[in-house]
């Protein structure tokens, strides 16, 4: 380790002004951060109610009075775009955050101890891995039936493996510092080595991962909504949205597409803010 | 220190690391004894197993390798402790301290958590007591206004100063005996100087058995009272400091001791010990120094020399040690 790496001698920028030089960043953060509030307050952005049909408006192109159009049963699209991301951000919370804390302490411990349980986790790793992450998810679906409570429960399932692997990777280089011996030869116990020291120094590429991965999992959740096994109908959530335009794709083409931008613009801001988070987080030279 | 009780006696302590199948025998049957107050050098080269017997006593080494041997502190045997128990001894009554400084605190949390860590763990002290103590260490190891400083992280101290606050921390819970794995090597010459004097002088102060594991020969003739000279995973040669350096018996304490460059005209050649220490999974059958041995003899190569004692004090492994007539030749 340099002496550079650590040497903070001179007054340092604050982590909100480095931030702020990043333009990925801030766009990652816009983006996510509206996305949030759409989320969190649809009523007040959508222009219409998501349900409320009008046969005498059926399929009609972007206009001032419908901008994303309206769908084959005069639904307003631009609302229902807007409700579904209360879907699609939850599955960005819900897909992923067992899978993260499982996943964290599992790794934590299969990389501290090592031994025994590692191995048979190594196996489980290989197993997992070996699979297409997708076919996998979709035989859990599969065998639990379709509904969004399910597709959490087979993402967890999968995904905490992934984290698992990060994780104990990261604890096992930590281990090479001194400190994690010192806290050895301290008399400190395994939990509080573990849990105080090595794991927030671990944590960090894990946080960053965690980001592109909800992305990731709108995308899968979208892509099961898709195929009918996530998000049911007539729930508003963009998979199922482009499904149900996907046979108007030549004369409806707003149906699949507007859906289709929000999966693109939720995901870049994902991807930008986890991009952004690792550059900001990682050691400075 | 001839009839000071010991503190820690080691006996026959082996260490063997597994790899790809194979056996590393990274210690074999080491033994010496740290007395009440005494400082005991361990020298050698890289990978002679210098921190791996540190590692050993401490616990640490057995984490991911078989360590048999005795090591005797206060009538138990550290060797066969559980870790439960152990944990009462590490920190509390044996603390060690790392070559490292850059790494060996937590970057994360101050300084004084770090302290305060140490003092909640293995005192009683109150709140307000440990806090107390933290300023009161920090200001022992000599850390200029240390009540500011207990809210700095790691990366705001310099290399030397972080091995202080090392030090403070290893101290806090005042141990009787302190392991300390070349805790000068990472940090400059005048940096280093004024680390080991601080050691040395806290261990007198606090009456404390020190092991330093150093490869200067010149900080073992400064510092310590005894000295074990370490290669290839077994002690050599082990005395008082005074007799080893001064007639040293095995070619390759001899050896050692010809590397150290002292009153050479400039531009001489420095000399070194010729070959390469074996690596742990080819060593050879007989003495593991007889390859690079300039008084090797055909016993060396089939018999590994036994540690002989030659005085009360002093021992050696060698067939055809060095007297002090023919010390110079090798």
């Amino acid at each position: 380790m340099s002496d550079a790496t650590f040497n903070n001698s001179m007054k340092s920028a604050t982590f909100l002004q480095r931030a702020l030089r990043k333009p990925g960043f801030v766009a990652g953060c816009v983006i996510i951060g509206f996305s949030v509030l759409l989320a969190l307050f649809p009523a007040a952005f959508a222009p219409y109610d998501p349900n409320a049909i009008d046969y005498l408006a059926v399929k009609q192109p972007p206009s001032w009075a419908h901008p994303f159009g309206t769908d084959l049963l005069g639904r307003d699209s631009l609302s229902r775009v807007i409700w579904a991301y209360q879907v699609n951000m939850q599955m960005a919370i819900f897909g992923t955050v067992f899978a993260l804390v499982t996943g964290i302490t599992v790794g934590a411990l299969v990389g501290y101890y090592r031994g025994v349980a590692d191995l048979i986790f190594g196996r489980i790793v290989d197993a997992v891995i070996t699979f297409p992450f997708l076919v996998l998810v979709i035989a859990v679906v599969a065998v639990l039936g379709p509904g969004l409570i399910n597709m959490y429960i087979a993402i967890s399932v999968v995904y905490w493996v992934y984290y698992a692997r990060l994780m104990r990777a990261e604890v096992i280089a930590q281990m090479g510092n001194d400190y994690a011996s010192a806290g050895v030869v301290m008399g400190y116990s395994d939990k509080r080595i573990i849990f105080r020291h090595l794991l927030p120094n671990a944590i960090t590429p894990v946080i960053v991962y965690w980001m592109t991965d909800m992305a990731l999992v709108i995308l899968l959740g979208s892509s099961l909504g898709y195929l009918g096994l996530g998000a049911q109908p007539p729930q508003a959530e963009w998979g199922v949205l482009i499904a149900e335009g996907r046979n108007f794709i030549s004369t409806a083409w707003w149906l699949s597409l507007m859906p289709g931008i929000a999966i693109v613009l939720t995901g870049l801001g994902f991807s930008l803010l986890g991009d952004g988070l690792a550059d900001l987080l990682r050691p400075r030279g | 220190m001839q009839d000071q009780e010991k503190l820690l006696e080691v006996t026959g302590l082996s260490t063997t690391f597994h790899k790809n199948g194979q056996d590393l025998p990274a210690l074999r049957d080491v033994s010496f004894s740290v007395g009440r107050g005494e400082v005991l050098g361990l020298v050698g080269e890289s990978g002679s197993g210098k921190s791996v017997t540190l590692r050993s006593i401490m616990g640490l080494a057995r984490r991911y390798g078989q360590v048999s041997g005795q090591v005797r502190w206060k009538g138990s045997d550290l060797v066969a402790m559980p870790d439960r128990v152990l944990r009462h001894i590490q920190g509390r009554e044996i603390a060690m301290i790392f070559q490292e400084p850059m790494t060996s605190l937590n970057p994360l949390l101050t300084v004084g958590l770090q302290l305060e860590e140490t003092l909640r763990t293995h005192t009683d002290l109150s709140r307000a007591a440990r806090r107390d103590r933290a300023v009161e260490m920090l200001d022992l190891v000599g850390i200029p206004s240390a009540a500011q400083r207990l809210k700095d992280y790691p990366h705001q101290f310099s290399g030397g100063m972080r091995q202080r606050v090392m030090i403070a921390i290893a101290l806090a819970a005042n141990p009787k005996l302190l392991l300390a794995d070349e805790p000068t090597t990472a940090l400059d010459v005048t940096i280093q100087a004024q680390i080991l004097d601080l050691i040395l002088r806290l261990a007198q102060d606090m009456d404390m058995g020190v092991v330093l594991v150093t490869h200067d020969l010149g900080v073992v003739a400064q510092t310590c009272d005894a000295v074990a000279v370490m290669y290839a995973g077994r002690i050599v040669e082990q005395g008082p400091v005074r007799d080893v350096l001064r007639a040293p018996q095995h070619p390759y304490t001899v050896g050692l001791m010809r590397s150290v460059p002292e009153n050479l005209p400039p531009r001489t050649q420095l000399y070194s010990v010729p070959g390469v220490p074996p690596a742990l999974d080819a060593l050879p059958p007989g003495c593991a120094f007889a390859p690079r041995c300039t008084a090797c003899v055909e016993a060396c190569k089939l018999d590994r020399p036994p540690m002989t004692v030659i005085t009360d004090q002093r021992q050696v492994a060698c067939f055809n040690p060095m007297t002090k007539s023919q010390g110079n030749a090798a």
